[in-house]
């Protein structure tokens, strides 16, 4: 079995079956946990609540316009990966093929961005990821918070981002060998992601509707 | 055969010399095969003069566990050329597909010819080696194809393993492999073994190699043994479809505008990315066309174990399983072990809660 049909092959299974078991398991664990019980009278009707907390939802994922000027970099180099990623995963024409193979799905429907678009946008994550690692070894509260949970998830999207460039330009060697070194990356991500902070990407926006939520329920309605 | 009978063997420049080969058409070739194998320009005299001087080289050619499809790709080439003329100043002293004898005479005239010339003949191998039940599946004149291989390598110079049968094991060694199929490099393990995948292989690189050898000896390999002067490249780097992958634009069916453009394959499984061979470059019947440039992906016919890669009609990327119901199994059970884990902290909140109630109330 050659590096590659293990890549493709038992591994991606083996990681696919970690990330679906562990990612529900958090997930359920979570959201069966249920409301805390209050004593006092909710302030707002459940409907109104859930308007606050979609609110909250995009109020949140936006600098508060008080610390802009502290927080902007930041904010423009952490939603400038993160976009650079989505596009790359979610519309890079290897990306659209290996996802709807592995959903078994044809969805003719989805869009694909032409290769040279996708080379520059990777190279631009590539930096953007660098600087955010920069900043984050370099900025003391941000060192302070870090722990091996993102210094490892670091190492794996670094892996994962250069070895996708690596294959694509024909640079370091035989393809197959990069590609199997990118598809196990991937695979290393899938088992990593459910125990790790990536495990945001799906707590992030339920988290902030809650807190917008329960806001609008608590206090006195007068 | 002696030593002194050997060297009364022609040389092949004196073959080309009894056959019309001009000096300027020799050269020309010995350019084209050095330039295929990448060797400087100043080079090709040097290597003209070794190829004219080599002795006409016996070669034994085995076939095991094969369809023909590589000998047959050989011997028709599609018009006659100085690499078919090349091919034909080797002297085949054993192909028991193409020679006349049969029977015990075939394998007389083989050991007989391995007897003349032990230790310096060309052993080429077709077809995989079957090793399953001690070689059972495989017999020729009462012996298994494992043994006649073992016998025939003792006494060669070098082994050049045509067809990916021989060289990985081929369509026989694909899953399940019941007859345990190997290549000829699992079992031959003190000889120089140069392999020549394909199915079947181009005629130029094996002629190509060939002449290669006759001139300087065992060229530079990869990995997998094959010359790199023609498996150093993949299909994907050398095609000409690769300027449509580079701009994203491929072909979503055999019969749609894409592949009517003659955009790239990736999508419809082209292994051109994950392949070595020399496809793209010197292309196929003379150099007429190759499977790309006719509208049908790669299938990777030249790298090892590549009947189980998937199917036909996958990108490279695709998913080497099928059996789907084992994540299923999985999202079922995290979805149990979750809630199991939700009802207990819940419990616990309660049971918490309760005893600060009471404390409270105390």
């Amino acid at each position: 079995m050659t590096l590659l049909e293990f890549s493709r092959g038992p591994m991606l299974h083996f990681a696919l079956f970690v990330f679906v078991f562990a990612v529900l398991w958090r997930l359920i664990s979570t959201f069966m946990l249920g409301w805390r019980k209050r004593k006092s009278e909710w302030r707002t009707t459940s409907g109104s609540s859930a308007v606050k907390g979609a609110i909250a939802v995009g109020n949140r994922s936006w600098p508060h316009p008080e610390f802009l000027e502290r927080t902007a970099f930041g904010e423009a180099v952490g939603y400038g990966y993160h976009i650079g990623l989505f596009a790359i995963i979610l519309l890079g024409a290897p990306h659209v093929i290996f996802w709807k193979n592995l959903f078994g799905i044809s969805a003719t429907w989805w869009p694909t961005i032409p290769s040279g678009i996708i080379h520059v946008i990777s190279v631009v994550t590539i930096f953007l990821l660098l600087i955010a690692t920069i900043r984050r070894y370099m900025h003391p509260p941000l060192r302070r918070i870090s722990n091996f949970d993102d210094w490892f998830t670091l190492v794996i999207l670094f892996g994962l981002m250069i070895s996708g460039v690596m294959a694509v330009f024909g640079l370091g060697g035989r393809y197959e060998i990069i590609l199997a070194v990118h598809i196990i990356s991937f695979n290393v991500l899938l088992i990593w992601f459910p125990f790790s902070k990536l495990m945001h990407a799906f707590y992030i926006l339920p988290a902030r509707f809650f807190i917008g939520y329960t806001h609008a329920k608590k206090g006195a309605s007068t | 055969m002696s030593i002194d009978n050997r060297k009364e063997r022609p040389t092949i420049g004196q073959i080309m010399d009894e056959n019309g080969v001009g000096r300027r058409r020799f050269l020309k070739y010995c350019a084209g095969i050095t330039a295929l194998m990448a060797m400087p320009p100043g080079m090709t005299a040097a290597f003209a003069q070794q190829l004219r001087a080599a002795r006409r080289p016996t070669i034994i050619y085995m076939p095991f566990q094969e369809c023909t499809g590589c000998l047959e790709s050989l011997t028709r080439s599609f018009a006659p050329s100085l690499e078919s003329l090349m091919f034909e100043t080797i002297s085949l002293d054993y192909n028991h597909t193409l020679q006349a004898a049969a029977g015990d005479a075939a394998e007389e005239a083989r050991h007989e010819a391995m007897e003349e010339a032990w230790g310096e003949y060309i052993l080429i191998c077709d077809g995989s080696i079957p090793t399953k039940m001690d070689g059972i599946y495989g017999t020729s004149a009462g012996h298994s194809f494992t043994d006649q291989l073992h016998e025939a390598a003792e006494g060669a110079a070098a082994i050049v393993a045509v067809g990916v049968c021989a060289s990985f094991g081929g369509v026989g060694a694909a899953y399940p492999n019941p007859t345990g199929a190997v290549g000829v490099s699992e079992i031959i393990k003190d000889k120089p073994i140069i392999n020549v995948p394909g199915c079947p292989p181009i005629p130029e690189v094996m002629t190509g190699t060939l002449v290669s050898f006759l001139a300087s000896g065992v060229p530079d390999l990869d990995n997998n043994l094959r010359p790199k002067a023609f498996f150093g490249n993949t299909i994907h780097d050398r095609c000409y479809r690769r300027r449509f992958y580079d701009r994203g634009l491929f072909a979503e069916s055999f019969d749609d505008e894409g592949a009517r453009n003659g955009w790239c394959l990736y999508k419809l499984g082209c292994r051109g990315p994950t392949t070595y061979n020399a496809c793209a470059t010197i292309k196929w019947n003379g150099g007429t066309s190759w499977p790309v440039e006719a509208g049908h992906g790669c299938l990777g016919c030249s790298e090892p174990e590549f009947w189980d890669q998937g199917g036909f009609y996958e990108p490279v990327t695709s998913k080497l399983f099928n059996d789907t119901g084992q994540i299923a199994a999985g999202a079922a059970a995290g979805v149990a072990v979750g809630a199991a884990a939700a009802v207990a902290a819940n419990r616990r909140k309660k049971k918490l809660s309760g005893t600060a109630d009471k404390e409270t109330s105390s």
